[in-house]
């Protein structure tokens, strides 16, 4: 019988407004790992994601969008982070999902790769594969809003990690 | 700790079932997720979901493809699709539906994937994000096909996840 796997590392409910969150001392027993968000914002935002306190221009991503009228598919590159919402942004009342998997998180050999599932109900969805153009492990990874703002109390993140063997 | 419970599966015999429902969800987990492998007997594809036996206050909004077009589109209503009567034989369907923080008392957002390949025109790939405008914590979720039923050997799986 395999071992089962699906652990969580930290979970984080914010107790009063952040402007960003931050997941570090990530361990490196894992194969991939999955973040998941439950969040509002003071206001309509958009969400990035940097890795390892890194905002060089090492960022790419490829979108396929829907804001519930028509479908859209666009793409970034060369940027200092990842947005992980197109039109999905955050809004201030119906909270948006997020699922972010992301693949072979501590090889040293490859560039990581991640996969986003973006799920606002006010505004959109979207489907994003994103690039991090970096062998380096992740040990940490933030989550930014957009313009200052700030997501809102009662926002939850949960890192889950996911072992292949 | 691995911390994704199987909590319950509903597997369909023969005759078909006009529902599946898990009742009684413990309050135990932080999140569920439900897998789903379904056929209806009608040959339409829609099907939806209730959260604590009413499908009231809710919306979704779509991104699809078709293999020949993409698309988006708004319901009022949380709906996923699944493989036709008429599409080829012995092929399933498969949803996978993510609901966070299910117990608390805000707005219950979902993630729902579906695809219905079957080897021919009409297979469909589905994005979904629901909304579910109520605060009341899930203790039953109910999936109706909007005409006809689960077909026989059509399967769902829910599960618990613990964020600590």
């Amino acid at each position: 019988m395999g071992t089962p796997t699906y652990d969580p590392i930290q979970t984080v409910t914010l107790g009063s407004p952040a402007n960003s969150v931050t997941f570090s001392s990530i361990p490196a027993t894992y194969t991939d790992l999955i973040l998941v968000m439950d969040a509002t914002a003071d206001a309509t935002a958009d969400c990035s994601l940097t890795f390892n306190g890194d905002s060089s221009a090492l960022y790419s991503r490829t979108v396929l969008d829907g804001n519930g009228s028509s479908a859209t598919s666009a793409r970034s590159s060369g940027g200092t982070n990842i947005p992980i919402n197109y039109n999905g942004a955050l809004v201030t009342t119906n909270p948006i999902v997020n699922t972010i998997n992301i693949m072979s998180y501590a090889n040293t050999s490859v560039n990581k790769t991640i996969l986003v599932r973006n799920n606002s109900p006010s505004l959109g969805l979207a489907l994003i594969a994103g690039l991090y153009r970096s062998t380096s492990a992740i040990s940490s990874l933030t989550l930014v809003l957009s313009g200052g703002h700030n997501f809102a109390t009662g926002s939850k993140f949960t890192l889950f990690g996911v072992k292949s063997a | 700790m691995s911390t994704k419970t199987l909590i319950q599966t509903i597997s369909v015999g023969a005759g078909g079932a006009a529902s599946i429902d898990f009742t009684s969800i413990p309050a135990t987990f932080d999140d569920l997720v439900l897998e789903l492998s379904a056929r209806n007997t009608a040959d339409t594809p829609d099907a939806h979901i209730a959260f604590n036996g009413v499908s009231t206050s809710m919306a979704d909004k779509w991104l699809y493809g078709n293999g020949s077009a993409a698309g988006s589109l708004s319901n009022a209503g949380i709906y996923f699709e699944m493989v036709r009567s008429t599409y080829t034989a012995n092929v399933f369907s498969s949803t996978s539906i993510y609901i966070p923080n299910y117990r608390s008392a805000n707005y219950k957002s979902v993630s729902i994937e579906t695809v219905t390949e079957n080897n021919a025109a009409g297979a469909l790939m589905l994005l979904d994000a629901g909304l579910w405008s109520n605060t009341s914590a899930i203790n039953q979720i109910t999936l109706v096909p909007d005409s006809g039923s689960f077909a026989q050997y059509s399967l769902a799986s829910l599960y618990g996840i613990k964020n600590s």
